[in-house]
């Protein structure tokens, strides 16, 4: 048994496709973070999911997917002290990445450079 | 074939067919030198154990959830994986599957929405699509051909 399940969360939708389910996270976020499936929140659960898996956050609440194989997939928030944890994680994660990528497109911008000949400049 | 890890991954056994099928392709696998391993949720489980209470024909059998948490945190992986589906959430699981493991991923979708189902799927996979509920032998007929093309 997941540690969702002993979790007090509220139900946003039950029994429904796992497109659908993201596409209500995307819909009815304030911000959305892309991870990948087997993501791991909270204590144990490593979100099952198509990707691009989708994570929403409202306010303090973490709004994620839940698939059960024989019921479907279902949407779920969790609100209290755990979710502004992940949520704090997942900011932290997304800001790393920025930086990653500024940091990856520097030499891109230098390449450019040393791709423009003298004749080029010599044109100008 | 021998060594070559296999991971027969059930969704949930509503489908008549899935157990059957399962234990059939796990002996006949298992037969050609393959490593076999099923994973399947509580009920699945217990329908195949039930079936096969001397583990004859499925030797290694484990929970679904923890088998994906095992891929996922990299203490184990397959070389081949067939995915049973016959609805939306078995094909998440697939794609979870398809996600996080190296292993070639076979789709084999099943049940009265067969088609339209097989049209959902994104993931890199071979896909072994029938419409049957009750009556194996149509799927059965297409995993014994891929078995043997694989094999030669």
């Amino acid at each position: 048994m997941s540690c969702i399940e002993q979790m007090k969360y509220e139900i946003l939708l039950d029994r429904i496709s796992y497109k659908e389910a993201r596409a209500y996270i995307e819909n009815n976020s304030e911000e959305i973070y892309y991870v990948a499936p087997g993501y791991k929140i909270f204590k144990d659960y490593h979100i099952i999911g198509v990707p691009p898996v989708a994570l929403g956050v409202k306010g303090n609440a973490l709004i994620f997917t839940y698939t059960k194989p024989c019921y479907g997939t279902f949407v779920l928030t969790v609100d209290n002290e755990e979710s502004i944890k992940e949520i704090a994680k997942l900011r932290e994660k997304e800001t790393k990445k920025e930086n990653t990528s500024v940091k990856k497109s520097k030499p891109s911008k230098k390449a450019k450079k040393t791709q423009v000949s003298f004749s080029d400049i010599w044109k100008k | 074939m021998t060594g070559t890890k296999v991971l027969l991954l059930m969704g949930c056994p509503e489908v008549p067919i899935q157990t059957s099928i399962v234990l059939y392709l796990s002996h006949k696998l298992a037969n050609s030198g393959f490593d076999v391993t099923v994973a399947g949720t509580g009920a699945a489980n217990k329908l195949l154990r039930v079936s096969d209470s001397e583990s004859y024909y499925v030797k290694k059998l484990e929970n679904l959830d923890k088998t994906l948490e095992r891929v996922i945190e990299k203490k184990t992986d397959f070389d081949l994986c067939f995915a049973f589906m016959h609805n939306d959430a078995g094909m998440t699981y697939a794609a979870t599957m398809s996600a996080i493991s190296r292993a070639k991923m076979y789709s084999v979708i099943f049940g009265r929405n067969a088609d339209t189902l097989a049209e959902t799927i994104e993931f890199d996979c071979e896909k072994l699509v029938s419409k049957v509920v009750h009556n194996p032998s149509q799927l059965k007929n297409m995993l014994d051909k891929l078995v043997k093309e694989r094999s030669t």
